[in-house]
């Protein structure tokens, strides 16, 4: 099954332009120009004059109603009811029962929140999330989410493309991989105090991973901030892998050399690899994942997993010539 | 069975319907939650019904196991006998959570998942039984519950005679164990809840043992005196 509408305009934007260009084209989308090509020459200027890092406007809403343009990026699915969403987690810092996130996370404290920048980059040290965020040019996308407990969701998510963020830190060669930190505050996470994983949370994606198209970093869902307890006030979405790779609350990230430690890969390897890439023909060790339970709808519905969580388009170049059971 | 009346009146009119009851509750619960699901009204399954009946059915087994294993313990240090008359619906309970927690599985999850075909739930069943080891210390804990289900009349017990029937139902605890470990190899990463399971069954496990072993030296000793 194909995850995107049949709508031909969609299949041939990314198909048809060049990456570059592609990303420009989200910006002309913002400043609503229809007048494509004017468009894009203004958009390369103002890209130019921003001194990398985001806009650093200064200020982010720390609730309600987000300011944000829509985007091609969606699903013939129906999208997942907002209490299902923000009711239904798995964010273990608050209790790994379903439904502790929704009740415990309000004692996170999420303002201010700085992020500590380390590693191979021109530009490091710790920011202020709003210096790490445009929210003055935040984006829609509607993504498909896979856990690897094999249910599957559809999230309206708001916020920018990862790469975009990752450029302005000015990451030098040596950055092969990045690595992300969730925060960690005992008192404010009643679940790490049990030690469910080797706390705090990490994980990483490789530097090509984390440069895609697809890889967001997301600020809201359904167009307002993000709930603590889905990840606020600042997560990563990498639709095409499991959901545990899509890490909450972040605090660091780093730009290194080697491929850096993840947390359950670190608590079960053989069950978790680094990759996590969604793999219907890979069976989890204790259970298949061939299919998916569908959250929020239907009790009784299940869904056929698909490759790379139907984002087989964008993202199996990355992977060419790669055992991918192997590198599961 | 009591040889007093009134403890017997009391087993038969009181004791043994209330320890039905509350043994059936959870059972009851969920079937009330299923059916206001089912018809469309707000119920407390939560937004992954299937899973969160998995967890309770099991859960349940796990637990109600532990309770028929208390039983025995409790009259000790209580000296109260009577409580010996609800042990059998006690383990029996476990053995119905079970039974129901394993259809749960086969109905709701590969049924479905084989595209509502019964031939090939099945066949997943056997498949996951062969290959994940949760499972497959589950399904045996299943299996060896069986013959103690199936002993429990008053008929095959006395046909069995209490000596064989007593080293039959010492499975109870093999079996439990086996429980606790299908538990903590389902969960994701080091969750407390199998940790609590086993601690209470390494308690009744060590009552157990060292009422044996105190029973073997006071014997000894009384040959040797």
């Amino acid at each position: 099954m194909f995850f995107r509408t049949s709508r031909p305009w969609q299949a041939r934007e990314s198909q048809v332009t060049p990456k570059g260009l592609f990303l420009n084209r989200r910006k002309i989308i913002a400043s609503g120009g229809a007048l494509a090509l004017s468009g894009l020459a203004a958009c390369e200027a103002e890209t130019a004059s921003q001194p990398s890092g985001g806009a650093a406007s200064g200020s982010r809403p720390t609730s309600g109603a987000l300011d944000y343009r829509g985007t091609a990026y969606d699903v013939a699915d129906t999208q997942t009811p907002y209490p299902a969403v923000t009711g239904y987690n798995n964010f273990y810092e608050f209790g790994v029962g379903k439904d502790d996130p929704a009740r415990y996370a309000d004692a996170m404290t999420t303002d201010p929140w700085s992020i500590e920048v380390e590693g191979h980059a021109g530009r490091t040290g710790r920011f202020a999330l709003e210096d790490v965020v445009d929210f003055s040019n935040l984006e829609e996308r509607i993504y498909r989410l896979r856990c690897v407990e094999a249910w599957s969701m559809v999230i309206p998510w708001i916020g920018v493309p990862l790469a975009q963020v990752l450029a302005a830190f000015e990451p030098t060669s040596d950055a092969r991989y990045v690595q992300f930190e969730t925060k960690l505050d005992h008192d404010e996470m009643r679940g790490t105090r049990f030690r469910v994983l080797d706390w705090p949370y990490v994980e990483g994606l490789r530097m090509d991973e984390a440069m895609n198209e697809l890889a967001f970093l997301a600020v809201g869902l359904y167009g307002e901030v993000l709930p603590n307890q889905n990840g606020a006030p600042v997560r990563l979405v990498v639709p095409w892998k499991y959901g545990y790779k899509s890490i909450k609350s972040i605090v660091k990230i780093r730009f290194v050399s080697e491929q850096p430690e993840t947390s359950w890969n670190r608590s079960a390897p053989r069950e978790y690899g680094f990759y996590s890439n969604v793999n219907p023909n890979r069976a989890h060790p204790r259970w298949s994942q061939a299919s998916e339970r569908v959250i929020g709808g239907n009790v009784f519905a299940r869904r056929d997993t698909e490759m790379f969580n139907g984002y087989a388009e964008q993202v199996a170049h990355m992977y060419a010539g790669m055992d991918l059971i192997e590198n599961h | 069975m009591a040889r007093n009346p009134v403890l017997r009146t009391f087993s038969r009119h009181i004791m043994k319907p209330l320890a039905f009851w509350l043994l059936a509750l959870p059972g009851l619960w969920l079937g009330w939650q299923w059916a206001l699901l089912l018809s469309g009204q707000p119920h407390d399954l939560g937004f992954n019904p299937i899973e969160t009946t998995h967890r309770f059915l099991g859960d349940a087994a796990i637990r109600i196991l532990l309770v028929s294993l208390a039983v025995t313990p409790v009259r000790d240090l209580t000296r109260w006998g009577p409580i010996m008359m609800i042990r059998r619906r006690i383990g029996l309970a476990a053995f119905w959570y079970a039974l129901l927690h394993i259809l749960a599985y086969l109905g709701l999850d590969l049924f479905l998942a084989a595209g509502m075909s019964v031939s090939g739930a099945l066949a997943g069943l056997w498949r996951d039984v062969a290959e994940r080891i949760y499972i497959t210390l589950g399904m045996t804990a299943f299996v060896l519950l069986i013959p103690l289900a199936m002993t429990s009349f008053n008929r095959v017990q006395r046909w069995l005679g209490g000596r064989r029937w007593q080293g039959l139902h010492r499975l109870a605890y093999p079996i439990a164990i086996l429980a606790v470990f299908h538990h903590g190899f389902m969960v994701k990463g080091n969750q407390l809840g199998p940790w609590i399971h086993g601690g209470i069954l390494a308690v009744l496990l060590g009552y157990r043992v060292f009422g044996m072993i105190a029973r073997t030296r006071s014997q000894a000793s009384a040959k040797a005196s």
